[in-house]
């Protein structure tokens, strides 16, 4: 049984698209601060995650750091239209 | 114009946020009878936890409110004169408004046993009930957890990661049966368990035991005796109505509004956890205990209040929780299984989850993943997925957007159907033919 092959599959999909742009689902999330606490650079995810804003700081290493903590799934990496033409 | 929003949670931040950008320079004042201000409630849990340190509670700094020109007051409204409006503070005395929002949350029940008022009984409810129950967990061995929902287990894992022995008693023989079935509850007692934490089934707490003052054990109603040095307590929310009901404004479970936020009473609005919603589609009022739809609560408030007229939609509840560990989200009706005896209302907690749809159901669950769908005859009207939550995103749009799901019903509802590809694929082709609205578009308006 492999019902949840494709679970894996696009989870992995995500996970490799490191690439892309962290951005927020804001509807789940409840400010509890785990993403800004556990980003290496500092970055403030917290606050794009309030505003349901994609990160879009050029200091962002796509570490996948804080799509990992999130305890509520409110992050993922996405490729963006805007990310790809900009380069 | 001169706004008054009574409470510090996200409801009245939320709404101050939303009539600063409508009205440059209206005189905003939020008064919070909390000295921490606005700070994360469900953020409490992790801070128990340990995974954050207390500063990271807070998602504004004063500085922030200073360059909106808000004006975070510390202090408790003790009283509202509705005809001349203005509301009296316990300590800055009267202060006049011209729109006032009653934003003052909901409490933790405070359950009716001998003992409750022990040193040692904790709630976790607000940041300085949080301190100090860390403080007491610090010399405590063992502790007693009652209650059902979310807040129960964060409290029963919170102190399980600081090093307590555990003890949770249901009243039931299962956890949270209001919202989750059998295999759901099975599935988070197990980890539970193995996280170390003893589950007492059918068991209820006859007296608190204390000594000194504090408690050191308690008994249950089919007499034995657990010791502990900690009563952790979570069986429900009640808002506070008080203030209002005194103020001669319409209240039920909670204050009663409009979809426009308006009281009964002219000026007045509520939002947040106080407020019970009239919700058009169900044609009755509603209460929630959700961060996500209080702020939706609190910018709806904020556009009447600044004279836009705009209507409160709640959209589909939906809550992303951790349960034991596994991460869990929950959306759309998922129907009330069975009475639960464990609690009410709890945090974290929708009413409309309850609302038993016309629906059939499917389920699937292998190792900690499982997935529910509540299938209706062309839409998927709620669902539950514990563990991965590759999916989650995708049938809340599916839920939330009415997508029609007939293609794909049949293949659904099939015995050991592969549910998690079929809504996969279907997923796929239905991204491709909407450009569905954001979530995130809806929040912040
Ligand atoms: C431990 C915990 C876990 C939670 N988990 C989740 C979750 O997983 N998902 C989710 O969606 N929600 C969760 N919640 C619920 C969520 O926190 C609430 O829905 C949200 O905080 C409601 O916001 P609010 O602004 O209405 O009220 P509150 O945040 O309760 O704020 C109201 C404030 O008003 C103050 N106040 C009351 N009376 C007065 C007065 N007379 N004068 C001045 N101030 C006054 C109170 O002290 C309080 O600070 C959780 C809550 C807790 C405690
Ligand atoms: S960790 Fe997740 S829920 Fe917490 S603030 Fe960040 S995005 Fe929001
Ligand atoms: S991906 Fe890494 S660097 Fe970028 S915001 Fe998240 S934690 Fe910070």
């Amino acid at each position: 049984m492999n019902m949840w092959r494709t679970f894996r599959a696009l989870f992995l999909q995500q996970k490799t698209r490191m690439e892309g742009v962290v951005v927020p689902d804001n509807i789940r999330c409840v400010q509890c601060g785990i993403c800004s606490y556990n980003c290496p650079i500092g970055i403030d995810v917290r606050r794009y995650a309030w505003w349901g804003k994609p990160i879009r700081d050029s200091h962002c290493v796509t570490c996948g750091e804080c799509v990992a903590r999130c305890p509520r799934g409110v992050l993922r990496f996405e490729v963006l239209e805007q990310t790809l033409s900009s380069g | 114009m001169q706004y008054v929003l009574v409470g510090s949670g996200v409801a009245a931040v939320a709404a101050a946020e939303t009539i600063r950008r409508l009205d440059a320079r209206g005189r905003i004042y939020i008064i919070g009878e909390e000295k921490d201000g606005y700070y994360s409630r469900p953020g409490l849990a992790y801070y128990l936890t340990g995974e954050i340190p207390e500063r990271m509670l807070f998602p504004m700094r004063p500085e922030d409110f200073r360059r909106m020109d808000i004006h975070l007051v510390h202090d408790r409204v003790e009283g509202i004169d509705p005809q001349a409006q203005r509301v009296r503070m316990t300590r800055r005395g009267w202060l006049p408004y011209d729109r006032l929002l009653l934003a003052v949350g909901a409490e933790a029940v405070r359950p009716d046993l001998p003992g409750v008022e022990l040193e040692g009984v904790v709630y976790l409810d607000n940041l300085d009930r949080t301190r100090a129950l860390l403080r007491l967990a610090r010399r405590a061995k063992e502790a007693v957890v009652i209650g059902g929902g979310i807040t129960a287990l964060e409290l029963a894992e919170g102190l399980r990661a600081r090093g307590l022995k555990v003890h949770y008693l249901l009243r039931g023989d299962r956890y949270w049966r209001r919202v989750l079935d059998e295999v759901e509850s099975r599935i988070v007692e197990q980890r539970l368990q193995h996280m170390g934490i003893r589950i007492h089934y059918r068991t209820e707490i006859e007296e608190i035991l204390g000594k000194k003052g504090r408690v050191v054990g308690v008994r249950t109603k089919d007499g034995r005796v657990l010791r502990c040095q900690m009563v952790g307590i979570a069986v429900g929310i009640a808002p506070r109505i008080a203030l209002a009901r005194e103020a001669g404004i319409a209240t039920d479970r909670g204050i009663l509004v409009n979809e426009y936020m308006e009281t009964s009473v002219p000026h007045i609005y509520a939002a947040g956890d106080v407020a019970q919603v009239f919700d058009p589609r169900v044609g009755r009022h509603v209460l929630d205990s959700l961060w996500p739809l209080a702020r939706r609560q609190g910018i709806a408030a904020g556009y009447n209040m600044a004279g836009k007229r705009v209507p409160y939609r709640r959209g589909t509840p939906l809550n992303v929780t951790r349960l034991a560990h596994i991460t869990t989200s929950i959306m759309g009706m998922v129907g009330q299984r069975e009475a639960d005896p464990d609690a009410g209302i709890v945090r974290g907690d929708s009413e409309v989850w309850r609302a038993l749809p016309d629906a059939i159901l499917a389920q699937k669950s292998e190792d900690i993943n499982s997935i529910r769908l509540m299938v209706g005859e062309r839409h998927l009207l709620g669902a539950v997925l514990m563990g991965d939550q590759t999916l989650s995103r995708a049938l809340y749009t599916l839920i939330d957007q009415r997508a029609d799901i007939r293609p794909i019903r049949e293949a659904l509802l099939k015995p050991q159907a592969p549910i998690a590809d079929i809504l996969a694929d279907f997923w796929e082709t239905w991204q491709r033919q909407h450009r569905p609205t954001s979530p995130a578009q809806e929040v912040s308006q």
